[in-house]
């Protein structure tokens, strides 16, 4: 599977993000967001089944989080250290090619 | 050459705020601190203070608009009492979570139901969880002294807290008094300017303040507030120090009067202090060892001092304005939990006393005498003293 294309900068920001508490709990650090994954209070994930998907790049559009990316061949890959379920992706797939399925451990 | 001047409490708390020279002040007029935002627009309109003098629609923006000034790097400065200090509450924490030392200026007033405009502290002491300092002024020249000191504290790098300053609603802020301008040389030199390294505006270099704190964070964030409200206690006596070799006038978190033979000691704060040490007097002339301590800090509560204070009574008699509903005075409380672990504690007693602007009389205070003297004969005595209450129309 296609790599997050922000990894690289997700790995610098980790990287430079000091885990210290600041006065006041201010950030320094821009997009120092992305160190804090969002994904952790999911209760339901997309499944994305290929083979009904077109292409049309709206779940892409509209995830607000953003947590779908395009691979090679521009297919939506969801990212579950940021997904937060909220399964607009699954509402607004004009095919029905992501279903949003109850999270298990 | 310091110039005196007779003024109300109110008027002093705007003084010292000019003095100060915050970049912003935001204030929403209710009685009784009106009079402060009311001289500092004047100031500001003479062009004897150069402030951003913002008007707003209430209390809550008033705060808000403080919190924005502040996380903008520049001192700020707002006034309020009662109802209007209530709307604020939520901000209250952010302004102390986001380590923001704004100051302000508070005309102690009593809370509704009933709507009463007169002088307790249920105000402030409602506010005490907040992470704001607490200072409380015996007279208007304290007003306007604390309101520079609690600039001085909150500010200091160590501390990064905001204050706020009470004095009686009417018993000062509407009570002429000679109060000593300072220099404005030796208020700048004692102030300095607010150059903050954590919470600035600058495009240059972006930062994000206020930001949500994970379950992850939170409680270290918060623990940070804790801990600058102890270093508070150090930094505030290195100000009290500054401040009397500028000003040459003496603050202490306790204030003694007559405190060292004494084996009832009564301890409060604000305004009734000065009703105290003259009662005092009299009781020391009829013979009674008898003292009297006032309170200047709150918050930080000055554990040590206080402790030092209960060493020397046999029986300490707390008496405020304010009632913490279930359990009895909120100070009582504090001081409790100050003593609990102490080997040697005096009798503690509680009194509730002169709320919503009821005169504190020396019969009041006899009352109070009458009970602590009970006590120290070994007689059980009521775990919560409501002082002058009326209880012919109960
Ligand atoms: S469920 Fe919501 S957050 Fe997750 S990928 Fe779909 S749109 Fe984005
Ligand atoms: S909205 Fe549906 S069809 Fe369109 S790209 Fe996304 S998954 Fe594929």
């Amino acid at each position: 599977m296609a790599e997050n294309p922000f990894k690289a900068d997700i790995e610098k920001v980790q990287k430079e993000y000091s885990e210290k508490m600041t006065t006041g709990a201010i950030v320094y650090i821009p997009g120092s967001s992305v160190v804090n994954k969002t994904g952790g209070w999911r209760v339901f994930m997309p499944k994305f089944d290929k083979d009904k998907c077109i292409r049309c790049f709206i779940c892409y559009t509209l995830c607000p989080e953003p947590a779908i990316y395009l691979d090679e061949e521009s297919y939506p890959v969801f990212d579950y250290d940021y997904c937060k379920g909220c399964g607009i992706c699954a509402n607004e797939c004009p095919t029905k090619a992501i279903e949003m399925v109850r999270e298990t451990k | 050459m310091p110039m005196r001047k007779v003024m109300k409490g109110n008027e002093a708390a705007a003084w010292a705020a000019k003095l100060a020279k915050p970049k912003v002040v935001a204030a929403f007029p209710i009685t009784p601190s009106t009079l402060v935002p009311e001289k500092i627009s004047e100031f500001v309109a003479d062009g004897e203070m150069d402030a951003e003098f913002i008007k707003v629609e209430s209390e809550h923006s008033a705060i808000s608009a403080c919190v924005g000034a502040s996380a903008a790097g520049v001192r700020a400065f707002t006034a309020t009492a009662s109802q209007g200090l209530a709307l604020m509450h939520e901000v209250l924490f952010i302004a102390a979570g986001m380590r923001l030392p704004i100051v302000m200026a508070i005309g102690n007033r009593s809370l509704s139901a009933p709507i009463n405009i007169w002088n307790d502290w249920q105000d402030t002491i409602s506010e005490r969880d907040t992470g704001w300092m607490q200072f409380y002024a015996e007279n208007n020249q304290e007003a306007l002294d604390l309101i520079l000191i609690a600039f001085k504290v909150a500010e200091d790098e160590r501390v990064l807290l905001p204050a706020m300053v009470g004095f009686d609603a009417f018993i000062l802020t509407h009570t002429v008094e000679p109060v000593e301008i300072p220099d404005q040389e030796v208020v700048d030199e004692f102030l300095g300017e607010y150059v903050p390294k954590h919470a600035y505006f600058d495009p240059a270099k972006p930062i994000t303040q206020g930001a949500l704190g994970f379950p992850a964070h939170y409680m270290e964030a918060r623990f940070t507030v804790w801990e600058a409200m102890e270093n508070a206690r150090q930094v505030i006596a290195e100000a009290f120090d500054e401040f009397e070799k500028k000003f040459g006038r003496r603050y202490h978190m306790i204030e003694e009067y007559k405190t060292d033979d004494a084996e009832i000691i009564l301890l409060t704060m604000g305004s009734l202090a000065g009703t105290l040490k003259e009662f005092i007097d009299k009781k020391r002339e009829e013979g009674l060892k008898i003292g009297a301590a006032k309170m200047t800090v709150y918050r930080p509560f000055p554990i040590e001092e206080f402790r030092a204070l209960a060493k020397k009574a046999k029986v300490l008699a707390i008496l405020e304005k304010d009632i913490s509903f279930g359990i009895g005075g909120a100070v009582f409380a504090d001081a409790g939990r100050a003593l609990v672990n102490e080997k040697e504690k005096p009798i503690l007693l509680d009194f509730i006393i002169g709320l919503g602007g009821r005169d504190v009389t020396f019969e009041n205070l006899e009352d109070v005498v009458e009970i602590s003297k009970k006590a120290l004969d070994g007689e059980k005595v009521e775990e919560v003293n409501w002082i002058g209450l009326r209880k012919e129309i109960l």
